[in-house]
């Protein structure tokens, strides 16, 4: 091996390590001030102690809002995977012009800013008459969750054969069996990718929803930047190391499922 | 009616019609209501807006500290992108878990916990301080440099995964081919290696840059009110200054970067596609 190349391992490996310690170091703080009994963030903590869990439970706002979030975040991934599903085959499926242009059409919301467009959709719905903030919510986060299911389920779409439903269909099949027991398990990964991403999405995203919140509705990103602008404690670092453990949890489910390789896909 | 000849294409119509209506013409509307005034068609809210020294600032800002969160992740993306690809399981594994488990936080939470990260008794600060870099402990937090160590951090996974996912694509053998015909490691790397990496490269650029121009949360808890990008600005104007003229404007010129970093890269994805 020349210098040149030993020098080029060598970066590798130091990007590889940086790029571990770097990412990991948010959630590591994170998780060990929740866990500290300082109240000013010292680290290392100079005792363990489980005082800001015990204060979550007292926090007001903070479980309505969890709940808003996953009520919002499990109707517009559930929505969105109807419809997006739906789309993708068309798209496949269909010989019709402007194919390219619709699913650019429908993953463009990941690319505009979320502020922008929320900001739009607000002044919308107002003028469409919409005011209840809970279901401009449930609404709105279909347009957040959408582009995810449409980006995976056409790129799994696209690799499968359709040939396999006429065969199951020669062997007896029903046409809805076939779907059901051949199209289905081909694109459950589709699925569960962007299921998760879709979900994590909504539950996390706070540019649009801050537009239709109100004293009563609030999602959890929402309330929990209010309450840290309100008073910065490890409270909110003991609901991030939930939050952190939903995650891995999550990843774990993922990997079982599909494998972290597949996730990584881009 | 060519079109609906085929009875599959209606299968597309309920999220079409779906995100035309919800998202589409709201955005639409914002973008003709920003050039209408009481008179009609009118530009003036723009000239007003570019007329005012402190507005370009505001421009300033966003573009650079988008530019240097985009220098910062290409960086470390860059060489991470072939480590992810080219190292043993282990390693890999680490790096992946490392990559998605963040991506799966929300940002919230990763702001905050840079919030912690940045103070003067923070890691970055005690790490530094460890090395010989600095004195004495600093404070990152509130201060550009930290803004863009932050937004880097939580960006970063957008620069790799497009990388990772090119260099993983390339055949070894084309690099061995060239050794063959007796070209040098460096001589390899510029002319095969690094030409076929650049799909890669410009598609992360262009999530990362689009995404440090439009974030919002993360500039909110890292740097404060004295330090305004185009984004904080139109939040603002929206949510506390009750400012919708102002906030339409800015929202409008956020709009057109965004879709001028789609169309860059997919022109230029476009010519690195052809000239393979």
């Amino acid at each position: 091996m020349t210098p040149l190349e030993t020098a080029a391992r060598a970066l590798m490996w130091v990007a590889a390590l940086v790029t571990v310690v770097f990412l990991m170091t948010p959630l590591v703080v994170t998780v060990a001030v929740s866990f500290g009994s300082s109240s000013v963030f010292t680290l290392p903590p100079p005792d363990w102690s489980l005082r800001w869990y015990q204060r979550l439970a007292n926090t007001r706002g903070l479980l309505p809002s969890l709940v808003t979030s996953l009520e919002v975040a499990a109707f517009s991934t559930a929505v969105a995977l109807a419809l997006g599903t739906l789309c993708a085959i068309a798209l496949v499926r269909g010989r019709f012009p402007g194919r390219d242009s619709i699913s650019t059409f429908l993953v463009s919301p990941l690319m505009l800013p979320g502020l922008v467009v929320g900001i739009a959709m607000l002044q919308g719905f107002k003028a469409a008459g919409l005011r209840d903030a809970y279901a401009s919510l449930l609404v709105a986060h279909v347009v957040i969750t959408l582009p995810y299911v449409v980006r995976t389920v056409l790129g799994a779409l696209s690799l499968f054969d359709f040939s396999l439903i006429d065969a199951a269909r020669t062997l007896g099949c029903s046409y809805p069996m076939a779907l059901l027991r051949v199209l289905v398990p081909a694109l459950a990964p589709a699925f569960i990718t962007s299921g998760m991403f879709a979900f994590l999405a909504s539950m996390d995203n706070y540019p649009i929803s801050i537009f239709f919140t109100d004293a009563w509705t609030k999602t959890l990103p929402i309330q929990m930047l209010q309450y840290v602008e309100e008073n910065p404690d490890p409270t909110i670092a003991a609901i991030s190391t939930g939050l952190v453990l939903l995650a891995i949890l999550a990843l774990i489910v993922s990997d079982r499922l599909v494998g972290l390789r597949k996730l990584a896909e881009f | 009616m060519k079109a609906l000849r085929d009875p599959v294409v209606l299968l597309a119509a309920p999220a079409v019609l779906y995100l035309t209506l919800l998202y589409a013409l709201p955005l639409g509307w914002l973008l003709a209501k920003s050039f209408s005034g009481p008179a009609g068609l009118t530009l003036q809210p723009y000239t007003e807006f570019f007329g005012d020294p402190f507005n370009w600032r505001v421009i300033g800002n966003t573009l650079g500290s988008a530019l240097w969160v985009t220098v910062v992740c290409l960086a470390i993306g860059y060489p991470a992108g072939f480590a992810l690809a080219r190292a043993g399981t282990a390693m890999q594994i680490a790096m992946l878990v490392a990559i998605i488990l963040p991506l799966s936080v929300g940002v919230v939470v990763k702001a905050f916990a840079w919030q912690i990260v940045l103070r003067r008794d923070g890691v970055v600060s005690q790490f530094l301080v460890a090395l010989g870099i600095w004195d004495e402990p600093q404070r990152l937090l509130f201060t550009e440099a930290g803004l863009v160590l932050g937004a880097a951090n939580i960006f970063l996974p957008f620069m790799i995964l497009p990388i990772y996912s090119v260099v993983k694509l390339i055949d070894p053998r084309l690099s061995e081919a060239g050794a063959t015909l007796g070209a040098t490691p460096s001589y390899r790397f510029v002319r095969i290696t690094f030409p076929l990496t650049l799909p890669g490269v410009v598609s992360g650029v262009a999530f990362v840059f689009s995404m440090s121009v439009s974030m919002y949360v993360i500039p909110s808890l890292l740097i404060g009110d004295r330090f305004q990008t185009l984004s904080t600005l139109t939040g603002r104007s929206f949510l506390f200054m009750r400012n919708e003229q102002l906030g339409s404007t800015t929202a409008v010129i956020l709009l057109a970067l965004a879709i001028a970093v789609v169309v860059a890269s997919s022109w230029l994805a476009r010519r690195l596609g052809s000239t393979e």
